[in-house]
């Protein structure tokens, strides 16, 4: 590295990446609406079966075994962990109580293992994605208020619209990527969320700090002394948003190597969000906030302001 | 030349935590209430439907489902079942550590609706006769094979209805048992039937002054008669319970789902231990030894609470050792700034702690909102993930702001580290004169 975290000029770069972002929301909008989500069976419908066998268990192989037990529904889906010792079985239909235990009872007698069985109506999916449409709205709000009382509402506007493209990318990544989007991915959402607007609120609170502390011996009448006093916050507090985002990391990538498999799309979804996290309070938030700076500065008195 | 004492109390406090640690860690291992994903067990969502057409599903009606679920769930002798309503015509059921799930399942869903009818189908008695705990298991003394007894409350009432059926002519003097009859069955095409859900017809000739009934069949083992009988003292189900949503999970992918993931949570959790260490040195180490006070504190806490710990629980744990961890980077940094512009040691420490302190609090209320929004809304293992997030956010306040400010106010306070600038992760030459 040939140049030094502390001395880089950010606003300088702000303009850029907050076009970057924009090309990546509208071409991510795109992409949402023409390959769309691979939804799990938590929000679309379905039957999933998890086994775990001795070896490798082909598509032909499961068909069969699942007519021997009783089910002819045609399997939508298998895929392979843990180098083919575990399976998981998709089908679009529902699986009745009496079918579960016919299933559970075949495999654990053919496989060796008792298989693990989610099925779920379509009713409880669409409640579901509600739930959690209701839960990013609400989580918006509840944050836009607190930081209007602790700071001001320009500032809690620049957090959320960065704290929602944060959640963008992580949907748009996922959709990228055809990662299956099941319960534990909300989990992430709200978790980046909170996040997100934790590593804003620190870049905030010292560009609020700077303020206060600049307005001391004068007023701020031009943009152009915004702009340097959100570089120099960014620039104090660019370690402690690079450390904590490394910490964090460190412990999402453990998560994600070492853990369990039913949890692993969850922590790559968690170390996309902590990536866009950093990224967005550092140019996204800050970019915002300038804009609207801008527009009260210009109410303020006609004279017009330098351009960046 | 340094206050000895101030060193001495923060190694007393650093030894206490480790000794804490290793004393506490087998307790917390055997007494964690494990969730389903990590014991094995299943969670079944059920929609509440009227057993017959007029029936009103209100809130008294569900209750008594659940009351029902519950004494079933006690027969089947499992440890601290969950069932609650949601949204007015639904029941989620979670049984984590069933050794038979298939068994379980239907033990809770079967209505086990008893009734005495004639054969034009007539209620003449039904469950609520029965006399408590009047199910049991029997053996026919003719044939030796296995039956329910089933004891009524009242001889005399019994005595009427056999004594009505008993004037009727043959072959319609029949005392028809039913388990489980919905509108529309009838007795002569139900008696056809090879799985019927008549279980006696027997013919009556005169009036039985007895208070007992038998339920027997081909198809009655020692093993179902003993289930049947168990049901039937539970009580029936004053409902239909549909499954909208069923996950299960066998006790063997939930043992490896916790191993692997608490190996990865201790890789994590060291990983950020020696990057703290490298990174900030002196205070550091203070982090350090929070950290390991914070993650017993919460297993304590949860404990405590009689929380269940889920598989994004444990990735809530994990997290939030790198959030708590922020505080102390915060606060490290503030010290660091604070030491460049060329304050000593103890005012940089006094400004740093003083002015980074609202920036922790605010930065965690964010993450408690969006916590306890996740709470609120969220379904089974995502609330185990939520109530940890709280917990841990709650915690970091504790650990790694008021007790780590104490334990660096011991050591800056001894002086020991007042040349030592290089201690808490600044270089010499970055240092400004003042």
């Amino acid at each position: 590295m040939n140049f030094k975290l502390t001395e880089w000029n950010y606003v300088k770069h702000m303009r850029t990446m907050f076009l970057v972002s924009t090309a990546i929301v509208v071409l991510g909008i795109g992409l949402l609406f023409f390959r769309g989500l691979n939804l799990g069976i938590d929000f679309a419908s379905g039957t999933r079966v998890e086994v775990l066998t001795e070896e490798r268990v082909s598509q032909e192989e499961f068909t069969q075994a699942f007519n021997d037990a009783g089910i002819d529904q045609e399997i939508s889906s298998v895929q392979y962990a843990d180098e083919g010792r575990l399976a998981y079985v998709t089908f679009v239909g529902q699986l009745g109580q009496e079918e579960v235990a016919s299933v559970k009872t075949a495999f654990t007698e053919q496989f060796g293992n008792d298989p693990n069985i989610s099925t779920v109506s379509a009713q409880v999916g669409r409640d579901l994605a509600k739930n959690a449409l209701y839960a990013v709205a609400v989580a918006s709000i509840g944050i836009i208020l607190y930081i209007t009382v602790r700071f001001q509402f320009s500032y809690a506007v620049a957090t959320v619209v960065a704290m929602l493209h944060d959640a963008f990318f992580m949907i748009v990544a996922f959709s990228l990527f055809g990662i299956e989007v099941n319960l534990y991915f909300i989990a992430a959402i709200l978790t980046i969320i909170g996040y997100s607007v934790n590593d804003t609120i620190v870049t905030f609170d010292r560009v609020r700090e700077n303020i206060t502390s600049y307005e001391k011996e004068r007023k701020i009448r031009s943009m152009d002394v915004y702009e340097s006093i959100i570089n120099k916050s960014i620039q104090e507090t660019i370690v402690r948003s690079v450390n904590t985002v490394i910490t964090v990391l460190v412990t999402a990538i453990a998560l994600y190597a070492f853990g369990a498999e039913s949890i692993r799309s969850f922590s790559l979804a968690l170390i996309i969000g902590l990536f866009m996290g950093m990224y967005s309070s550092i140019f996204i938030a800050s970019y915002l906030w300038l804009l609207i700076k801008r527009t009260t500065i210009n109410k303020k008195k006609d004279t017009p302001v330098t351009e960046a | 030349m340094y206050k000895k004492g101030n060193i001495a109390i923060f190694a007393i406090i650093m030894i206490a935590t480790i000794l804490l640690a290793v004393f506490s860690t087998p307790w917390v291992v055997k007494n964690t209430n494990l969730g389903l994903d990590l014991k094995g067990g299943f969670e079944v969502l059920y929609e509440v439907q009227p057993l017959e057409d007029g029936d009103v599903i209100d809130e008294s009606a569900m209750n008594a489902t659940v009351r029902a679920i519950n004494n079933r769930i006690n027969v089947l002798g499992v440890s601290e079942p969950d069932v609650r309503i949601e949204e007015n015509n639904r029941i989620r059921v979670q049984l984590a550590g069933v050794s038979n799930q298939n068994e379980a399942r239907e033990v809770i869903s079967s209505t086990a609706q008893l009734t005495f009818r004639d054969v034009n189908d007539n209620v003449l008695l039904d469950g609520k006769d029965l006399a408590p705990r009047g199910a049991a298991i029997g053996y026919d003394p003719n044939s030796g094979e296995p039956v329910v007894e089933l004891t009524l409350q009242s001889a005399e009432k019994f005595g009427e209805v056999t004594a009505e059926i008993a004037q009727l002519p043959e072959p319609e003097n029949r005392l028809v048992i039913w388990l489980d009859y919905e509108e529309g069955d009838t007795y002569e095409e139900e008696i056809q039937k090879e799985n019927s859900k008549i279980v006696s017809d027997a013919r009556v000739t005169s009036q039985i002054l007895s208070d007992k009934a038998i339920i027997k069949g081909g198809d009655i083992t020692a093993e179902s008669a003993k289930q049947l009988a168990d049901i039937l003292n539970a009580g029936a189900l004053p409902v239909k319970l549909d499954e909208i949503y069923s996950t299960s999970v066998s006790a063997q992918f939930g043992q490896d789902a916790l191993e692997e993931t608490v190996f990865a949570a201790s890789i994590g959790i060291i990983a950020v231990f020696i990057f703290m260490l490298f990174f900030y040195r002196l205070p550091g180490l203070v982090s350090i030894i929070t950290l390991v006070l914070y993650i017993n504190l919460i297993m304590l806490f949860f404990n405590g609470i009689n929380a269940v710990l889920t598989l994004p629980g444990i990735a809530a744990l994990v997290l939030g050792v790198g959030m708590a961890v922020d505080a102390n980077i915060i606060t490290a940094e503030r010290i660091k700034d604070e030491l460049r512009s060329g304050k000593s040691v103890l005012s940089a420490f006094r400004a740093g702690n003083r002015r980074s302190l609202s920036t922790i609090i605010d930065a965690n209320l964010t993450t408690l909102i969006s916590a306890a929004v996740l709470f609120y809304f969220g379904q089974s293992s995502v609330k185990g993930f939520a109530i940890m997030l709280m917990i841990s956010i709650a915690m970091t306040f504790i650990s790694n702001v008021f007790i780590s400010r104490y334990l660096m106010h011991l050591l800056v306070s001894s002086r020991l580290f007042d040349k030592r600038k290089g201690w808490f992760g600044v270089k010499e030459s970055e240092i400004r004169e003042l």
